[in-house]
């Protein structure tokens, strides 16, 4: 098995993930983009575990979609009570906390 | 330097003198205005007992052999190798400056009762004249330096006080704020002169200095010489420490008498006569001595024959008369006692004419412009009359006071023989013609002539208890010169301070000497009886006059050489200093807490709130340090 092809989809994963992190301004859609690079990550744990035949890799990426899950949770809960109050998901609306 | 014994009987306690005005200052200011009804009594009787207990022990030292005793009271300090004991020293010397400040300090005190009868601070009054009295006791009969500098603070503060008795008055607030100011120069090299003492021979007291004070160096010994004598200039107003003394008549006219004529302001001679010991083994320090004595005895001289407050005349005339008697203890040996016996009628006779001055302005609604009085010997007989044998004393009138002891300071300055030794008699002897001009014009202009009253004022003799001390004080005008010179000389009874008294060399015979400061001393008067008895005396002091006669009213320009050479380049320093410490030091500091604060604001500015750049930032940290991971491991 050749790792490199899901290292480098992995690597691509990640890349659009962070570049919709940084540019985009709804906080859905930089939600979804955060979990993208997550899956990207989780994606490489895999592979590398694959190869070396060890189940530590495994054990990690179910750790982290169970913290995803939890994010997730407390995640939209902020974004919905931002949308609440000021009737916008944009994340440079909610700039109130600066020096 | 006789050795002292220990004081045994009365002597052991000669303390009172110095402890009984100590309490009568105490309860006069404790007490408050409970004590106002009587105080000026304790105040006066304190300083009567003070008096009688002086003769009594003057009497007592008599038997004493070696006439000296040393009365010892506690350890004053002791810490590491310095041990002052405090204690007193009776000797001659120390006696008969007790006996002149008690016995003045009493009569003052008498004439003060009448003479601040309707001031509403009698009270403070008295007591600030006790606390004088007990702080110049302490400074003249003290057996250290140490304890001599307390006393000699103590009249300083003493003297600032009354100065400013009316301190509601600006003049004479400045001028007693003067007065201190330029004491504290002087004492300045009273301190230093204390300190290299201890430094160099481990002791300050009297017979500690003295014994050893041979081992030192020369150069040592002219040091503590010159200091000390910055100290007596500024005390006894000596040039270049003059100008305060003037000044200081704004404080009440009994103040004037006591403290700036006859007692503190001759502190300074105490000073270089009880210090003869370093003085002898000093030929340097000593030749400053007599310059700066003849150059005062000719500035005050100058300077009073032309001003027309009578009380500054007076107190010009103090200064040039001190001048004397610096010019004399300089001289050494051949002239302690002459100064001294100068000391002691000077007392008399310029506190009588002190006390006459403020009897004249007691008359006068306090007027002290000569220019406003004249024809005043009718109105005021007693006062005239006390004035007058003063008047006498004080220029050397044959037979009177200052005749017998102001030769004698002439003689032991022509005794040099040689060129100095004629020019200091030159000096002494003009001094007299001057001090003949500028008294007889102020008699002239205050007692005779027409009167030039302001309206309103009726001219009164003053009551009994101020004449009184006035007679007494002009009985020693007459007889105390003679007494001191001539009957029981003085010389003999200060013998065990000074030594034997030498054989006068009287390079000059003694009548010859006599008769010429006579004539001198007519010409002055006749002198001043052409410029002013003659003719009318204007009540406005002419404004066109010649630039010697405006010199002099400006005292010889001493406090514009004062202001510009001491206090601009002061002022000017203090403002440089105050800049440095504002820009410099609070600058330093304030710029770096500005600097600090500064940044950390404009660190704080990059907060601004967008999620998407601080999750730039978070890659790009990421990136970073994984880049580092990697090249650390690759490399």
């Amino acid at each position: 098995m050749t790792p490199t092809y899901y290292l480098v989809l992995a690597a691509i994963l990640f890349t659009i993930g962070a570049v919709g992190v940084l540019v985009r301004r709804n906080a859905i859609v930089v939600f979804m983009c955060v979990e993208l690079m997550l899956n990207a990550v989780n994606l490489t744990l895999i592979t590398f575990a694959r190869t070396t035949g060890t189940i530590d890799g495994q054990i990690i990426a179910l750790f982290v979609m169970v913290v995803a899950a939890a994010e997730v949770v407390i995640g939209l809960a902020i974004i919905m009570s931002i949308y609440r109050t000021r009737r916008s998901a944009s994340v440079d609306d909610a700039n109130l906390l600066k020096y | 330097m006789s050795e002292a014994l220990p004081a045994e009987g009365l002597l052991g306690w000669s303390w009172l003198l110095i402890a009984l005005p100590l309490a009568g200052a105490a309860v006069l200011l404790l007490g408050g205005r409970r004590t106002d009804r009587w105080g000026h009594l304790l105040g006066t009787a304190t300083v009567v007992g003070a008096f009688l207990l002086a003769v009594l022990c003057a009497v007592q030292l008599t038997d004493v052999e070696e006439r000296s005793v040393d009365v010892d009271l506690f350890t004053f300090i002791s810490t590491g190798e310095l041990d002052v004991r405090a204690g007193l020293l009776y000797d001659p010397l120390s006696a008969l400056f007790a006996l002149l400040i008690t016995g003045v300090g009493a009569l003052i005190h008498v004439y003060s009762i009448g003479y601040m009868a309707h001031d509403p601070g009698r009270r403070r009054f008295f007591a600030y004249l006790n606390l004088f009295v007990a702080a110049m006791l302490l400074l003249v009969l003290g057996n250290s330096f140490v304890a001599l500098y307390v006393g000699w603070e103590g009249v300083g503060l003493a003297s600032y006080l009354l100065i400013a008795f009316w301190y509601t008055r600006p003049a004479a607030a400045t001028a007693a704020k003067k007065a201190f100011i330029m004491n504290r120069v002087g004492d300045v090299g009273l301190a230093l002169a204390i300190f290299i003492m201890f430094a160099q021979l481990g002791t300050t007291s009297y017979a500690g200095v003295f014994g050893a004070v041979g081992t030192l160096a020369g150069g040592t010994i002219t040091a503590i010489g010159l200091l000390l004598l910055l100290g007596a200039c500024g005390k006894s107003g000596q040039f270049p420490l003059q100008a305060w003394l003037p000044d200081a008549m704004e404080g009440p006219t009994p103040v004037s008498a006591l403290i700036h004529a006859a007692t503190m302001v001759t502190a300074g001679v105490y000073l270089i006569a009880r210090s003869a010991p370093i003085y002898d083994l000093t030929e340097t320090a000593r030749t400053v001595v007599l310059a700066v004595g003849a150059i005062t005895l000719l500035i005050g001289a100058i300077a009073g024959c032309a001003f027309d407050d009578i009380k500054k005349v007076l107190a010009y005339s103090t200064v040039s008369q001190i001048g004397y008697m610096f010019l004399a203890v300089g001289l050494g040996p051949a002239g302690y006692v002459a100064g001294l016996a100068h000391l002691l009628t000077h007392g008399f006779f310029k506190a009588g004419l002190f006390l006459g001055a403020g009897s004249v302005m007691h008359a006068m609604d306090d007027q002290v412009d000569m220019r406003r009085f004249g024809g005043l010997w009718k109105k005021l007989p007693i006062t005239f009359a006390t004035f007058g044998l003063g008047y006498l004393a004080l220029i050397g009138f044959p037979f009177l006071s200052g005749y017998f002891t102001k030769d004698a300071i002439i003689e032991a300055a022509l005794d040099r023989d040689d060129v100095w030794g004629w020019v200091l008699g030159g000096v002494a002897v003009l001094g007299a013609g001057l001090t003949a001009f500028y008294m007889t014009r102020l008699m002239l202009m205050t007692f005779f002539g027409r009167a030039r009253w302001r309206e309103g004022v009726h001219p009164h003799e003053s009551p009994s208890v101020m004449t009184a001390p006035m007679v007494v004080l002009a009985l020693g005008s007459i007889g105390a010169g003679f007494l001191l010179v001539e009957a029981f000389p003085l010389s003999d009874w200060l013998e065990p301070v000074f030594g034997e008294p030498e054989e006068a060399a009287h390079v000059v015979a003694p009548a010859t000497v006599g008769l010429v400061v006579t004539v001198v001393m007519l010409l002055g008067v006749l002198a001043a009886w052409l410029f002013v008895g003659r003719r009318e005396v204007p009540t406005e002091a002419p404004v066109r006059v010649s630039p010697v006669t405006r010199a002099a009213r400006n005292a010889l320009y001493a406090d514009t050489v004062n202001e510009s050479l001491v206090m601009r380049p002061g002022q000017w320093l203090t403002r440089a200093l105050v800049w440095v410490d504002n820009r410099g030091v609070d600058g330093a500091v304030n710029g770096l807490a500005a600097g600090l604060g500064g940044s950390s604001s404009r660190l704080g500015r990059t907060q601004t709130g967008f999620v998407r750049s601080y999750a730039l930032g978070m890659l790009g940290g990421a990136v970073l340090v994984a880049g580092a991971l990697l090249a650390v491991t690759s490399g």
